[in-house]
């Protein structure tokens, strides 16, 4: 298993849309890397033959019924909404117009 | 005994017999809470009118002489991550520090159904992850039995206000060990039934492999009643398992001759308190006498469900938090330049510190050219784990390991290495890889006083064993009598 670097933090930082100062980078860097070591120890299992566990009990596809079925009022369903607008989400212009 | 401290069966009793009404009930553990809350810090949110409402119709049904449900009346308390329809629901996060959720979690529906009274809302840590839930972004919830103690965690304001009798029952999550761990250092029950026996519909997702709700109560009786309230299939949630759910009331029975239980020579390995083991020793030689057989079992993949934990769980948990973007609901930054930066800015000021390094390491896990050396291979060990467990259950009913290593540390004690309070989760991890049900009783308390709890595990769909061994095992002891010293006095001195 690989180890941690300032960059490879700034890089999954941009991934997971994060971002950090210097000293946070370097903070979680370290961090990060002892975390990574010690969860190192995964690989004293031979693990070649094993099958993964996604799902702890066995669970075939699950559907339901295809009925039409009323939803949430659109109200109360932007009533959490930052900056609602219009009856729509409201987030900072991304085409440009100009 | 003052109404506040009795148990929800005791309780039901009274208000059905008419000797109190639950607006009496419900008023005694708001004035506890006035008494003790300042110092335990418990809740979030209190409900109180919210809550004197629903006190006032349970005591209508009661007048009335109607069949109430067990729990009609009886004050309970949800931990923030449970979401209630119309009341403030945080996850201990900035994040969300004003969402009203405009639905109610199926578990929600389910104890309106039967009538409780919520109190409000507990403590936790920021989004379930932690030990101690000191990673709340609102304040350090205190161990009632040594206030300079943690109560562990993530759920620990549940354990804590069930221990200093500020609600009679309630709800936790459980992904790592956050409803059995605090439920051993607080010194009350706290149980998480097999992962899919709950719906986890309105439950804010943290690892969904792993998330399962359950209750901490005063007693054992009272968990079962709890369970009968809250299990079974939901179309809601698709992972939640059609099972037949019995009555679990059933498995109250004080007898376990002839029951086999397993004691993993792992879990009393090196870093065990040394009071703790005795305890847990002297538990396990109360089970042989109540007619138990004591069968040495091994575990061998133990010492990998840590690694294993860290790896599954941040990076379940990095995908569910995506969605806290600053867009439909919770936090937004002010003044964005522009999209990519109003995400960056809404969740690196929205997230403490703990959130952040679980979801880069799980954003890390499951990057390019990592996935199969971290995501992939936890996944693999994940089936030894439970491969270890289903091997151990072919010779026994029931496991018994100590719950925690250790009982409550200092505020602040862990908070400087991540890894250190990481290893809080030894012993509850690897039944939550397997998904079995798990409880936590007191089985006594280390010299300077605080609590240990007893880890009790069976099979997928196996509760009925994990009560009858917890339910005999308090029946012959008096550890679940004793109250910390704060509940000692009205006024909380």
């Amino acid at each position: 298993m690989a180890t941690i670097t300032t960059d490879g933090v700034s890089h999954v930082a941009n991934l997971a849309r994060l971002e950090f100062n210097e000293e946070e980078t370097k903070d979680f860097t370290e961090q990060l890397a002892r975390i990574l070591d010690y969860i190192g120890k995964l690989n004293e299992l031979d693990t070649d033959d094993v099958p993964p566990t996604s799902h702890i009990h066995p669970q075939h596809n699950i559907t339901k019924a295809d009925i039409v079925k009323t939803s949430l009022p659109r109200d109360d369903v932007l009533a959490n909404a930052p900056e609602p607008e219009e009856g729509y989400f409201g987030v900072p212009r991304v085409i440009d117009t100009a | 005994m003052l109404l506040y401290q009795l148990t929800a069966h005791a309780l039901h009793e009274k208000l059905k017999a008419r000797e109190i009404t639950a607006v009496e009930l419900t008023e005694s553990v708001y004035e506890r809470i006035e008494a003790v809350e300042s110092h335990v810090k418990g809740y979030l949110t209190l409900t109180e009118e919210l809550a004197l409402e629903q006190a006032g119709a349970a005591d209508v049904g009661f007048q009335n002489g109607n069949e109430m449900p067990p729990l009609a009346g009886i004050p309970f308390a949800i931990k923030d991550v449970i979401c209630t329809k119309g009341v403030r629901t945080t996850c201990a996060s900035k994040i969300l520090e004003n969402f009203v959720p405009p639905y109610d979690a199926t578990v929600m529906t389910k104890l309106h159904q039967q009538g409780v009274v919520m109190i409000g809302k507990t403590n936790m840590d920021e989004f379930a992850m932690g030990s101690s839930t000191e990673n709340s972004a609102y304040q350090v919830t205190h161990n009632p039995w040594d206030l300079e103690t943690i109560p562990g965690g993530s759920s620990g304001g549940s354990a804590a206000v069930v221990a200093a009798d500020t609600a009679i029952l309630s709800l936790g999550s459980d992904t790592g060990g956050s409803i059995r761990q605090p439920a051993a250092l607080c010194g009350v029950v706290g149980m998480k039934p097999t992962y899919g026996r709950i719906s986890r519909y309105g439950l804010i997702a943290f690892a969904s492999s792993l998330d399962q709700i359950g209750p901490f109560t005063k007693d054992v009786t009272d968990c079962a009643l709890v369970l009968n309230a809250l299990c079974g299939k939901d179309e809601m949630d698709s992972t939640s398992v059609d099972v037949a759910v019995p009555d679990f009331t059933k498995s109250l029975i004080n007898g376990i001759e002839g029951m086999k239980i397993g004691v993993p020579k792992e879990y009393f390995a090196e870093g065990l308190d040394t009071d703790v083991a005795e305890c847990v020793h002297t538990a396990i030689a109360e089970l042989e006498k109540l007619g138990a057989a004591i069968v040495e079992i091994s575990l061998p993949h133990t010492d990998y469900a840590i690694a294993t934990y860290y790896i599954i769980a941040p990076a379940e948990a990095s995908a569910n938090l995506a969605r806290y973007d600053g867009v439909r609901y919770g936090y937004r930054t002010e003044e964005p330049a522009d999209l990519i930066n109003m995400y960056k800015k809404t969740r690196s000021e929205g997230f403490g510190q703990e959130v952040k390094r679980r979801i880069m390491l799980g954003t890390f896990a499951l990057s390019t050219g990592y996935q199969d050396a971290y995501y992939k291979k936890a996944q693999k060990v994940r089936t030894l784990i439970k491969s270890d467990f289903d091997a151990a259950f072919e010779k026994v009913d029931v496991i018994v390991t100590p719950t925690s290593p250790t009982p409550a540390f200092k505020i602040g004690e862990r908070t400087a290495d991540p890894l250190q309070m990481y290893m809080c989760d030894v012993m509850t991890t690897p039944a939550s890889h397997a998904g079995l049900p798990g409880i936590s009783v007191p089985c006594g308390f280390v010299q300077s006083g605080l609590p240990v709890g007893l880890q009790l595990l069976a099979k997928p769909f196996a509760e009925e064993s994990v009560l009858r061994v917890a339910y005999t095992y308090e029946q012959n002891t008096e550890h679940h009598h004793k109250k910390p010293e704060i509940c000692l006095h009205e006024d909380g001195s």
